[in-house]
């Protein structure tokens, strides 16, 4: 979970991702953000997040997207 | 049919009249005989695309839906045999055959798009480098007749079949139904491009007839028309005079026709969205906004988030994502940050993908070079914009101008102005007059024809001016109001007379000070073409 953090700090410092629960929904993330944390999620985690799993559900907090890494590494 | 003709009203009204009077199991029904009714109205022969689309992505979906069953019932009932690597190579397999499925079907309908809007884009180009290198070949252009709403009927029908590869909303089995959400009619002239999963619920549920929310819906609809006829229809004038003359209309003139059709295309394009929501919410039927406020953007990415917004979800959702995130992008992701350093590396995806969709979104709205360099520099804007962040961060923070009211406002104003100098592309349609044209605002210093009167050879008498600087105003403070809430449901509360004074009072002007008759252009709506 740390190491997502650390992603998603790089991005937008100002941010308390720890707590935050509509990243999406207010806007935080953009489309950008998302490709970007994509990428550095495939190099760190090893795991491919397709287009299909981009959905508000699993980005609307690190909790979301951190459930969604794990899922994705046991489905490997 | 024009939304803005006699024969529409009686449509409608015939229409809600039957709607509510039918047994409400017959609504939908109902609905999708007046869709076709309405799509048969604008040329008999464009039935068969409508159709042709429908039944493919119907087929299409049917067949995703089976794999999908097969799939489940396979893994079932051999669940104790399959170890975690058959099961993944099995489920892998079935997703196989159901990509095929959804890429057959996306390439004819896009096949299909592309031929009818840009077949003689391509025979035009190949005649000009034909002419270019000298010979005397020319290829015949088609003659094919755009049918009108391709683009939305199709995007919207390869949205619901990549849906349903997702996973996202099950595949419709009643194929009728299918038609009714392709053919929905208030959506076939401007979209909005709905999604089935937003559309499906109030389109095939039965509605009782409630005289509030009917009321809403033609109240929606009088504000729709208000739009096009006082302010569009009007200004449209103006800006033919400007652009079809550009010999006659240059330096402040192209200044202030840039103004007048950004303010022209978003009184066309917001007035006929609300017209087509109003329509639908007079049925019951609920469908996605498609702006909010979009000239209040503090920015040309924040503009893209609120002007034409199921567009741009459309895009983000269906191209953007998938080509930022497939293998490939991400392997050269990989490649870029090695060769390139971290910083830079790591946007390329964003920049590439980025690029495919606004010259897409170029591309989608016309079949020419002006919309492709007009989608083009959008991108370059937006890049620019998102590598020029920190320092727009650091002035920010060194000047401490953030939340302050004028900082805003001159970021509003900034969007307008370059939104509206991207929009010459869209108003000559013509690469190399639109640079001569734009250029000229900065050599030909000719600023006093805004007020010694010239501005009245562009066919709008002063009356006109009056009238269109009236609407600005009431379109600024209705969506100041709007911030807050909805504007119908504020004057819900309001005394009657107030309400009845309002409502009547919009009639009237719209009426009186529509733009009809000699000289006027009864228009179909600017978005009707892409």
């Amino acid at each position: 979970m740390e190491e997502l953090l650390e992603i998603l700090r790089d991005l937008h410092p100002e941010v308390d991702f720890e707590t935050c629960e509509n990243l999406i929904d207010a806007g935080i993330l953009d489309s950008f953000d998302i490709v970007s944390v994509i990428a550095e999620i495939g190099e760190r985690f090893d795991v491919t997040i397709s287009a299909e799993k981009i959905v508000p559900e699993n980005f609307n907090s690190a909790k979301a997207l951190y459930h969604l890494i794990q899922e994705l590494e046991d489905e490997d | 049919m024009l939304f803005t003709s006699y024969e529409f009203l009686g449509f409608l009204a015939v229409l809600l009249l039957l709607y509510y009077l039918v047994p409400k199991r017959f609504q939908w029904q109902l609905l999708l005989a007046a869709s076709y009714l309405f799509y048969f109205l604008t040329g008999p022969s464009n039935l068969i695309y409508i159709l042709a689309a429908t039944v493919t992505t119907y087929l299409a979906g049917w067949q995703i839906a089976r794999i999908g069953e097969r799939q489940s019932a396979y893994l079932k009932e051999h669940k104790a045999e399959l170890d975690k690597e058959a099961k993944k190579a099995y489920k892998a397999g079935m997703k196989h055959k159901q990509w095929l499925c959804l890429l057959l079907c996306l390439l004819f309908n896009i096949g299909v798009l592309a031929v009818v809007k840009y077949t003689n884009f391509v025979i035009g180009n190949v005649n000009a480098v034909f002419q270019a290198v000298g010979s005397g070949s020319r290829l015949d252009f088609l003659d094919i007749a755009l049918p009108m709403g391709i683009s939305f009927f199709t995007f919207q029908a390869m949205g619901y079949l990549i849906d349903v590869y997702r996973g996202v909303v099950p595949a419709e089995r009643n194929p009728f139904k299918l038609a009714l959400f392709v053919s929905f009619f208030p959506q076939l002239v401007q979209g909005p491009i709905s999604r089935f999963g937003d559309l499906a619920v109030s389109l095939f549920e039965q509605h009782r007839f409630d005289g509030r929310t009917v009321s809403f819906g033609l109240q929606r609809v009088l504000w729709g028309f208000f739009k096009k006829l006082v302010i569009a229809d009007r200004m449209l004038v103006g800006v033919n005079a400007i652009v079809r003359n550009p010999e006659s209309y240059s330096g402040a003139y192209v200044f202030l026709g840039m103004l007048f059709y950004a303010l022209e295309l978003y009184a066309d394009f917001t007035g006929g969205i609300d017209i087509t929501i109003g329509v639908a919410e007079t049925l019951g039927i609920r469908v996605t906004e498609n702006f909010i406020r979009p000239y209040f953007s503090k920015s040309i990415k924040e503009y893209w988030r609120r002007w034409h917004i199921t567009m741009g979800t459309w895009f983000t959702d269906y191209i953007f994502y998938p080509i930022s995130v497939c293998k490939p992008m991400l392997k050269f992701s990989r490649f870029s940050r090695a060769h390139f350093g971290e910083q830079i590396g790591k946007r390329m995806p964003v920049y590439l993908s980025s690029f495919a969709v606004w010259f897409a979104t170029g591309i989608w709205h016309g079949a020419s070079w002006n919309f492709i360099v007009w989608g083009l520099a959008n991108w370059v804007v937006i890049m620019v914009s998102q590598e020029f962040e920190p320092l727009y961060e650091r002035f920010h923070n060194r000047f401490a101008v953030r939340g302050k009211m004028s900082f805003r406002l001159f970021q509003v104003v900034r969007t307008v102005l370059l939104m509206s100098a991207l929009r010459t592309f869209d108003c000559y349609r013509d690469v190399p007059l639109t640079f001569r044209m734009f250029g000229s605002i900065f050599t030909e210093f000719n600023w006093h024809v805004l007020w010694d009167g010239s501005l009245l050879g562009l066919g709008l008498s002063l009356t006109d001016f009056a009238i269109l600087l009236c609407g600005v105003l009431v379109l600024i403070a209705v969506s100041l109001w709007q911030r807050s809430g909805s504007v119908r449901e504020k004057l819900a509360a309001k005394p009657y007379p107030l309400r009845f004074a309002v409502w009547y009072g919009l009639f009237l002007v719209t009426l009186l000070m529509g733009a009809y008759g000699v000289g006027y252009d009864a228009s179909q709506f600017i978005y009707n073409q892409f």
